[in-house]
């Protein structure tokens, strides 16, 4: 296992602090868009777009690079705020977010944005258009690597299961697959809106490979790619705990921040919190 | 004549042979999609999906992304309604390279019934943005659309007869996407079609020269974008159209007519398909006798257009 250099996990969360302050300070200034399920995948997509993707911001549809699709596509100003920070594009123009005419959309448009591999937002179908990817590779004879993030409440959706058969079904390992397990959906607790546990075992029973991390922890994050990486065979699921609205007290576990915008006296809260942070 | 599916199956072999990019995906129908040539002979860009055809929609969507020509096969019932949330956003609105092939048309559906009779795939391929919509006459324009839209780039949705149709081209004539086609000459009424429903209209026109009336046929195989010159031009010199689709005369190719006459030059129409009914198994023979879609329907059609042109 390859040792991450305490220094670099320091910096990655110092870069995760700044994206959840731009996702908090976007949402405020636009009025709308989901801090609760943006907030619970900051730390991994700081991970994989400042350690892990090989991606040139600078030339964004090399052919070559990793791929990446936010199949969750609600989390939008998490993946805004991230390529922003990874020098894709002014972070001016993250306050542009969810207005007429931005290119900034509230759910992520692949043709407007450099640096988003796939337009996504109808929940379920971002696990296919990896696959898909993926295959492409394969076809090709290409080396890089595809990730999707998928919700909990998404894989509620049929779909999902088609794409988890298949890609099990063709052996496909260079794909990786990380759950934003956040345990909470629009309307409530995922365990009462429509129950998703046992999950681990369900991926098992598709033929996958399962990992099962804490997905606010850097080095766990990681790891478990790595660990990914080496998986033969068989496509693999990281399985991430979060919490849904992670570093914001009063967005912590709740459903009602879903897709709510915080007023000025919550966001200085928000930002107060979030820098204070260790 | 052949069946426009092996015409369909051939040119997709032969396109594979000529374009490395080109793949296929097909949802447990490669025998009857008549994608099993390409699969037998280039199983490493043939995908078998399986009876899952969203999850098949949004592969076809990452292969396009990643620079490949996916051809997506599978029933037009299944390829347009069960996938239709996914043709739309993740294939139509990135506006990725992706051909939906839509087999067995209409009514004919070889005697599968209802439940496999595509009768709003055009409606619903009609109002989805970036889509162009093409229903090919016969084995010939089939064999050459599937060249000339694997060119074009950007998501098409092509339908595909399951049978042998009578041949109305031959080798000199040339498809083009948006581009409507005079197959019979007259200057008495036009009938614009699409699909299997252009031979019956070319048959009702025979039927009508012995009566000494003069019918125009239009292939009108691109339903989307319309080629509106053509329309315009027919209703002025002919004063009279009659719209003829293997589809539910809503939302499909008679719609689609009437919208460029009501805002362009109205003009008097008749609308022969499914008059919004669901179908039943049969031939296809049976099929479009007992729906009012076969030649003699569509010769009494054009009588009366022709009649309400002479009150005006």
């Amino acid at each position: 296992m390859k040792i991450v250099e305490e220094k670099i996990i320091d910096d990655l969360k110092e870069k995760a602090k700044i994206i959840r302050c731009h996702i908090v300070e976007m949402i405020y200034r636009a009025q709308v868009g989901h801090p609760g399920g943006s907030l619970s995948a900051a730390d991994i997509l700081t991970a994989l777009y400042f350690y892990i993707l090989s991606i040139d911001p600078k030339n964004p549809d090399w052919e070559d690079r990793d791929r990446f699709v936010l199949s969750k596509g609600h989390a939008a100003t998490a993946l805004y705020s991230t390529l922003a920070e990874r020098g894709f594009f002014p972070t001016d123009l993250l306050f542009t977010f969810g207005q007429i005419g931005s290119l900034l959309q509230v759910h992520p448009d692949k043709n407007k944005v450099p640096g988003i591999d796939a337009s996504t937002g109808a929940l379920g179908q971002g696990l296919s258009i990896a696959l898909g990817m993926a295959l492409g590779a394969r076809v090709d004879g290409k080396k890089y690597w595809v990730y999707a993030l998928i919700g909990d409440g998404e894989i509620q959706e049929g779909q999902i299961w088609e794409a988890a058969m298949c890609t099990a079904h063709y052996k496909v390992t260079n794909l990786i697959t990380i759950l934003d397990y956040n345990k909470v959906q629009l309307m409530g607790p995922v365990s009462k809106i429509m129950e998703v546990s046992p999950v681990k075992d369900k991926w098992l029973s598709f033929g996958w490979n399962v990992i099962e991390i804490d997905g606010h922890d850097m080095k766990q994050i990681i790891n478990s790619i790595y660990e990914a990486k080496r998986v033969k065979q068989k496509p693999t699921i990281i399985i991430a705990h979060t919490i849904k609205g992670k570093g914001i007290s009063y967005m912590e576990g709740t459903h009602e921040w879903h897709g709510k915008a915080p007023c000025k006296e919550e966001l200085e809260i928000a930002i107060k919190e979030l820098t204070n942070s260790v | 004549m052949i069946a426009v599916r092996d015409s369909f199956g051939k040119a997709l072999l032969e396109l594979g042979r000529e374009n490395k990019d080109v793949v296929v995906l097909d949802a447990d129908l490669a025998s009857s999609t008549r994608t099993i040539y390409f699969a037998k002979e280039y199983p490493d860009r043939f995908f078998e999906m399986g009876i899952a055809e969203q999850n098949m929609m949004g592969v076809a969507a990452g292969l396009a992304s990643v620079g490949k020509i996916p051809f997506v096969t599978t029933f037009a019932v299944f390829a347009t309604k069960r996938a239709c949330d996914q043709v739309t956003i993740s294939v139509a609105y990135p506006s990725l390279n992706v051909k939906i092939i839509g087999a067995y048309t209409g009514l004919l559906s070889g005697y599968t019934g209802a439940t496999h009779q595509a009768i709003e795939d055009i409606s619903v391929m009609r109002a989805i943005p970036n889509m162009i919509v093409i229903d090919p006459a016969d084995a010939e324009e089939m064999r050459q659309a599937v060249k000339i839209i694997a060119q074009h780039k950007g998501p098409v949705y092509m339908r595909e007869t399951r049978d042998e149709w009578p041949d109305l081209f031959d080798k000199s004539y040339e498809f083009e996407i948006g581009k409507a086609a005079e197959v019979c000459s007259g200057s008495d009424a036009t009938i614009i079609a699409c699909g299997v429903m252009t031979s019956e209209a070319a048959k009702a026109s025979k039927i009508l020269s012995k009566e000494n009336i003069g019918v125009r046929v239009i292939n009108m195989s691109t339903v989307k974008p319309i080629d509106k010159d053509m329309i315009i031009r027919c209703a002025k010199e002919t004063g009279a159209i009659v719209t003829a689709e293997n589809h539910n005369i809503y939302g499909g190719l008679g719609s689609a007519v009437s919208e460029v006459l009501a805002e362009e030059f109205p003009t008097p129409l008749l609308r022969i398909g499914i008059k919004d009914t669901f179908g039943e198994s049969g031939s296809n023979e049976d099929l479009l006798k007992k729906y009012n879609m076969d030649a003699g329907y569509i010769a009494s059609a054009v009588k009366r257009v022709i009649k309400r042109k002479k009150v005006q």
